[in-house]
């Protein structure tokens, strides 16, 4: 039987996540791949939205902040208990996203990439300045997810470090799996239609507008989750989680691993978030090296890294 | 093959159809009608209002003044996908084929209406999603198999030969069973072979009741398939009838050869 590449996909996924840690030369690193499963599956977000359908999002860390202020509010204001407080946030942005990307996605061309970095930058705004709320730049504390706890009640004790490595692995399978389900689905053949020929995907009956608009909010909700997940391991969050470099960040590392791939976007996710711990020999030169990478990337690899391998590898074994 | 017009009820009609770009009238006033299963093509010399027409009925820009009907009801200036959903299919005349797909993913392509559902259901992966597809696919397939390409379902639609991609655009564009299918030089760029599959393809669909509407360069394409020509000059439609007919009109030939010659 031939595996299928979804199939082969989470094969890869489960495969790393779980025996990543027995690589591990400290446990920092349990850290470390909790944060790589975070921004993965914001990327993940990303590669629906732009990957499939071919749409720019310059906003998508405002869905990550609404996500991550969800779990420090909710719980505090509302008594929305954590899990649920990420549920809520996921509600939020989705509809958020709707109500954006509703106008905008009737129009063509970059209009999507302009007004979601307005709007990224508003819900960074907000957060910094509504201080009676947030508590402006400081950032504010977040509940416990409760959930570590409940496991050393049936007798799994994991250090938190192995807590969030292993719940943050698993949301992000199930991530990729939506994703991959996504891919080959009708949904999917029509998001994917519509990034190769507007034009073409109108004729055999794509309702265009409608279809960016499912990419849009699906992304967002992608982000919020990941914001969700920062704040809750955190036990903290603060604004930057909303900030422009973020936005930049996500799109960055799609378009690093290979922005139509979901494999791809968590190899992209997984450089972009270790190269700054490696990087810190270089310490005032990271950023310059990090545009550096992308530049050689772009040149060179521009389906991004994975696919590019991975094509160079066929090609040779034809 | 150019059979005489027959009689009966026009399935698709075009009245009065014009559109002015700033002082320019692109096309003014052009009327007729298209019957199940009929091949009309409307011809004309480059510049002629052909591509403006086309866009037009096509709902890729929204007609100036005049009327556009299908199957009895006003559909002027409605959207593409609109379109799509009332039975209007077309192919174009610079390719517009989805690249980063398979061939045969290409022809499922036009099956989106009848495999679309709901979107969670897809994200999901459940198994009424994964029978919507596999419907699809399993159509699909026969529809490459019609235009010949069945072979190459696998394969990456870039990588398909000129003649092939035309082929395949005519597949996707049956997935949406249409009632009219508009075809956007379909011949241009292919060799006599090509031209010829092409051929047989356009009489084989038109055979199964489908109205076909016809833009095409290659005039011997068109004396060959066409029930009815319908002739374009400055935007303005100055001969209408059978091959026979329109190739002997001095207006059409004026038209053509310039108007010193008539």
């Amino acid at each position: 039987m031939k595996l299928s590449a979804k199939h082969a996909t989470l094969i890869v996924l489960v495969a790393l996540v779980a025996l990543a840690p027995l690589v591990f030369p400290s446990n920092f690193f349990y850290r470390v791949g909790a944060l790589i499963f975070v921004n993965s599956i914001a990327v993940i977000g990303v590669v629906i939205l732009t990957g499939y359908a071919g749409q720019v999002s310059l906003g998508q860390a405002g869905f990550a902040g609404i996500g991550g202020y969800a779990c420090a509010l909710a719980p505090a204001h509302l008594g929305v208990p954590p899990a649920l407080s990420v549920v809520l946030g996921a509600v939020i942005s989705g509809l958020l996203a709707f109500l954006v990307g509703r106008p905008i996605l009737r129009l063509k061309g970059y209009y999507l990439g302009v007004a979601t970095l307005g709007f990224g930058i508003l819900v960074s705004m907000v957060l910094n300045n509504e201080r009676e709320l947030t508590r402006g730049p400081d950032g504010i504390e977040v509940a416990d997810l409760g959930l570590r706890g409940l496991l050393k009640d049936v007798g799994l004790d994991l250090s938190n470090g192995q807590f969030w490595y292993f719940f943050c692995g698993l949301c992000m399978i199930v991530g990729a799996w939506l994703a991959l389900n996504i891919h080959n689905s009708p949904t999917g053949r029509s998001l994917r239609a519509l990034h190769d020929s507007e034009v073409a995907a109108g004729t055999v009956g794509i309702d265009v507008a409608r279809v960016k608009l499912q990419a849009f909010v699906i992304s967002a909700v992608y982000a919020s989750v990941s914001g969700s997940l920062l704040a809750l391991q955190n036990k903290f969050i603060t604004p930057d989680v909303a900030g422009f470099m973020h936005s930049i960040e996500m799109v960055t590392m799609a378009v690093l691993g290979g922005a139509n791939s979901v494999l791809g976007a968590i190899f992209g996710a997984a450089i972009l978030t270790l190269l700054p711990q490696v990087l810190t020999v270089f310490a005032d030169y990271e950023q310059m090296v990090l545009g550096l990478i992308m530049i050689v990337v772009m040149i060179f690899l521009p389906r991004g890294l994975l696919p590019s391998i991975a094509r160079k590898l066929r090609r040779t074994g034809e | 093959m150019s059979a005489k017009r027959e009689k009966g009820e026009s399935l698709f009609a075009v009245e009065g159809l014009g559109i002015q770009f700033g002082g320019l009238k692109a096309v003014d006033n052009v009327s007729f009608a298209v019957k199940p299963g009929e091949i009309v093509s409307v011809i004309g010399p480059n510049g002629a209002g052909k591509t403006t027409l086309f866009n037009m009925i096509s709902g890729v820009y929204h007609p100036g003044y005049g009327r556009v009907s299908l199957n009895g009801e006003d559909v002027t200036g409605l959207a593409p996908n609109r379109l799509a959903q009332r039975g209007m299919s077309r192919t174009f005349q610079n390719l517009q084929i989805f690249q980063s797909m398979s061939v045969l993913e290409n022809a499922i392509s036009g099956y989106h209406l009848q495999e679309r559902g709901p979107v969670l259901s897809d994200l999901l992966g459940l198994p009424s999603s994964r029978r919507r597809a596999e419907t699809a696919k399993a159509e699909a397939f026969e529809q490459l198999r019609r235009v010949g390409l069945a072979d190459a379902a696998d394969r990456e639609a870039g990588s398909l030969s000129y003649g092939a991609l035309k082929r395949l655009e005519i597949a996707r564009a049956l997935g949406l069973k249409p009632k009219i299918l508009l075809l956007d030089e379909p011949a241009a760029g292919c060799n006599a072979v090509e031209t010829e599959e092409i051929d047989h393809l356009i009489a084989e669909v038109a055979g199964s009741a489908v109205a076909i509407l016809l833009v095409e360069h290659d005039m011997k394409m068109v004396m060959r398939i066409s029930n009815h020509i319908v002739v374009l000059d400055h935007g303005e439609k100055i001969a209408e009838g059978d091959p026979a007919s329109v190739s002997r009109n001095p207006a059409v030939i004026a038209a053509y050869l310039g108007a010193e010659a008539a």
